[in-house]
């Protein structure tokens, strides 16, 4: 089994040490990963402000660069997600190739959980964590319940953070309210995104927590800009830095 | 008519100027997110009634021409005058129409967002007619002479301090008291003597019965009830997607539309209308205003299917975060945001980009409408519509381009992230928006690209 690694464009530019992290777990399952070098962006962006039409390109170039895996894995819910929803081919062309894609591709934690089956993990963190649920893994991919729905809960990044050594796992007020970050409602609406974020920042710190951890970076990296202002000691990690981590 | 061509950022913007108003608007609806929750939580049954309910709902939508004419029978047989408006202009026509033949120049109003989709009491009060709320919270909003703000909890936005100065002014109560049970007192004794004296209600519609011709209001405070049954004429005006086929459908809604709104098992008048006392009149107005066209629009029909409960709106953490108002809409929140382009789609491009998408209102929707997907389907029709800032469709151009260029991207990646180290400032300053209450990312000094190349070359391939 191959696996194609996606790095969304911002974790390769701002957070290398994610796209690492990610690597790393994946080979320590004894999987053979790769990492196509022409990747460049799911195309989510533009889409998401409405801009569809633009982002065939990106989709092209995301079929060359993924088509010949057996499964694609990213450490980001919300692209996963738009690649399923939205990648397609030029009309007439490698629709095959692309409906490939929208079935195989995989966030990281539901890949570990669902498709690895990981039942442990050697990892070590010993710190107080809060888990910010990203809505588009949650509610797009489905990674966990949802607090509006009437059924019985799970989480898959939980379940893989409880198999980490010393690590402790805080409550939250809200356990999957919005963080804000919305793409780039997070600039076309500064005012409510930026609340929003303190919001959440701050239902993570009234809980004691020491990190705030997800499965989505574009998340987190709101979080940290908020946090950076305030000058917290509260850091972020993305969970595949905690899972590879044995501190 | 109202033109506000208030965008949702700049009036979310004045909004978030009092941060502490934001938190107190964010936590009272948040309450009563929570309560809905509970209330869902205690029926087992609940995700299955949301199925059931869509469905139902679903099927009204693909025979709602058939519908509508069993209905207008069955109310005719039952002594209701029924008259269909096609827009909001034909609506308010339609009711000062009535209210001229009996030469009456002054009304009660019990709640109902149609009659505030159609701007009714502006329109009625510049024909030199009278309307009185009496919902206390449109009451107090009426005073206040500003729209509701939510479409159950009209005046979710005011405090009580706020509202005991509005009644000290208007109701003549003592100055500083805003002591809810002594205002609402106050309000009651206000209201008892207008629904006494006027010969007219109007009141809303929940639910039309194709079946029966009958429909049902629902009330908290029983204010629709005492204004049409002490009036000599009841109005009644709904839009034409508050048909259900049969009675034994209120079963369902019933259940879902009060536990959605606030977490009560049911409201606390549940009025059926089916025909008027002797000596009384009943009308019915049939309002499209826009419906049938949605209706057409494969993608958004669905929203057609609400029930008006404004659990999407409790639930929105943009809505909480920017109050009714910056919606510039009748209807505000998610639900508002994918009605109101239909209605007019240059004076409401922006509600579509007033979300994250985070999709927590198509989850407690309980007619199951797609409402975060439909935000994403109106962003594509209104950039295709010419509806997008030129500034931004040349950013999206840039970034379309630089993205389909793999080498044209990393340099770019390098570009930006050695300016960022070099001079902050370029970055760190307030025309970017993002750093307005954020730090930007610390750059990196490779990217994961180039990392790879050098630690995994084997792999690579590309």
């Amino acid at each position: 089994m191959t696996v194609g690694l996606f790095i969304p464009c911002y974790v390769d530019q701002f957070y290398p040490k994610v796209a690492i992290a990610t690597l790393e777990l994946l080979e320590k399952q004894g999987l053979q990963v790769v990492y196509p070098l022409n990747q460049t962006c799911c195309g989510q962006p533009m889409a998401n402000s409405g801009f569809e039409h633009l982002t065939q390109g990106c989709n092209n170039l995301f079929i060359q660069n993924f088509k010949e895996v057996d499964y694609i894995v990213s450490p980001s819910g919300s692209c996963v997600l738009h690649i399923k929803d939205h990648l397609h081919a030029e009309v007439g062309k490698e629709e095959a190739a692309a409906t490939h894609i929208r079935k195989k591709i995989y966030e990281l934690t539901e890949f570990l959980t669902d498709v690895v089956k990981v039942e442990n993990i050697i990892a070590r963190f010993p710190h107080k964590v809060g888990m910010h649920q990203s809505c588009h893994g949650q509610r797009g991919l489905k990674l966990s319940q949802m607090t509006e729905l009437v059924a019985d809960p799970f989480s898959k990044p939980e379940k893989l953070l409880r198999m980490v050594e010393g690590l402790e796992l805080i409550d939250l007020n809200r356990k999957d309210e919005c963080c804000g970050f919305g793409g780039t409602f997070c600039v076309t609406e500064e005012a409510v995104s930026a609340k929003m974020g303190k919001d959440r920042v701050k239902d993570h710190l009234e809980h004691g927590a020491e990190y705030i951890t997800g499965a989505d970076m574009s998340c987190l990296m709101h979080l940290e800009g908020i946090l950076r202002r305030q000058n917290s000691k509260v850091q972020v990690k993305h969970i595949a830095e905690i899972l590879n981590s044995y501190a | 008519m109202h033109k506000t061509i208030a965008e949702h950022p700049t009036l979310a913007d004045k909004f978030n100027q009092d941060e502490e108003r934001v938190n107190w608007h964010d936590e009272t609806l948040w309450w009563v997110r929570a309560k809905r929750d509970k209330a869902a939580h205690t029926l087992p049954e609940w995700e299955d009634l949301r199925n059931l309910a869509s469905q139902i709902k679903h099927n009204v939508l693909s025979n709602l021409s058939e519908y509508l004419i069993q209905f207008e029978e069955n109310a005719l047989k039952n002594g209701i005058q029924v008259h269909w408006a096609a827009d909001a202009q034909e609506h308010n026509a339609i009711v000062k129409s009535i209210l001229q033949k009996h030469g009456v120049t002054q009304i009660v109003k019990s709640k109902s967002m149609l009659t505030e989709e159609c701007h009714l009491n502006d329109y009625l009060q510049e024909e030199g007619v009278e309307v009185i709320d009496t919902d206390l919270g449109e009451r107090i909003v009426q005073l206040a002479q500003e729209p509701p703000s939510h479409i159950v909890l009209p005046c979710i936005h005011k405090k009580k301090e706020e509202i005991g100065e509005l009644f000290h002014l208007h109701l003549g109560t003592p100055a500083g008291n805003a002591d809810p049970q002594f205002l609402t007192e106050a309000a009651r004794l206000h209201l008892r003597e207008k629904f006494l004296t006027r010969k007219i209600a109007l009141t809303g519609v929940n639910f039309a019965v194709a079946e029966t011709g009958e429909f049902v209001v629902c009330t908290n405070e029983g204010n629709a009830d005492m204004g049409a049954h002490l009036a000599d004429v009841h109005i009644a005006c709904m839009g034409i997607e508050k048909l259900i086929p049969l009675r034994q459908h209120l079963g369902v809604f019933l259940r879902l539309l009060t536990r959605s709104a606030t977490g009560q098992p049911i409201t606390t008048y549940s009025s059926h209308f089916k025909k008027p006392r002797p000596d009384q009149e009943m009308h019915i107005v049939l309002v499209d205003n826009g419906r049938s066209r949605q209706l057409g629009r494969k993608d958004f029909r669905n929203s057609l299917k609400c029930i008006r409960c404004g659990a999407c709106m409790n639930t929105c953490p943009v809505y909480r975060r920017s109050g009714g108002h910056s919606y510039h809409n009748a209807i505000a929140g998610p639900i508002g945001s994918i009605l109101a382009p239909n209605l007019d789609m240059k004076d409401y491009a922006d509600l579509p980009f007033a979300s994250t998408l985070c999709g927590s209102c198509s989850n407690v929707c309980p007619v199951k409408i797609d409402i975060h997907d439909q935000l994403y389907k109106w962003r594509q029709v209104l950039v295709k519509e010419g509806h997008a800032p030129a500034a931004k469709k040349a950013a999206m151009q840039g970034m379309a381009f630089t993205f389909s260029h793999p080498a044209f991207y990393r340099m770019a990646g390098k570009t930006g992230k050695w300016f960022m180290k070099t001079t902050p400032f370029m970055v760190n300053n307030n025309f970017n928006p993002w750093y307005k209450q954020r730090d930007m990312p610390e750059p990196p000094k490779e990217s994961f690209h180039d990392w790879y190349k050098k630690n995994r070359k084997e792999n690579g391939h590309g």
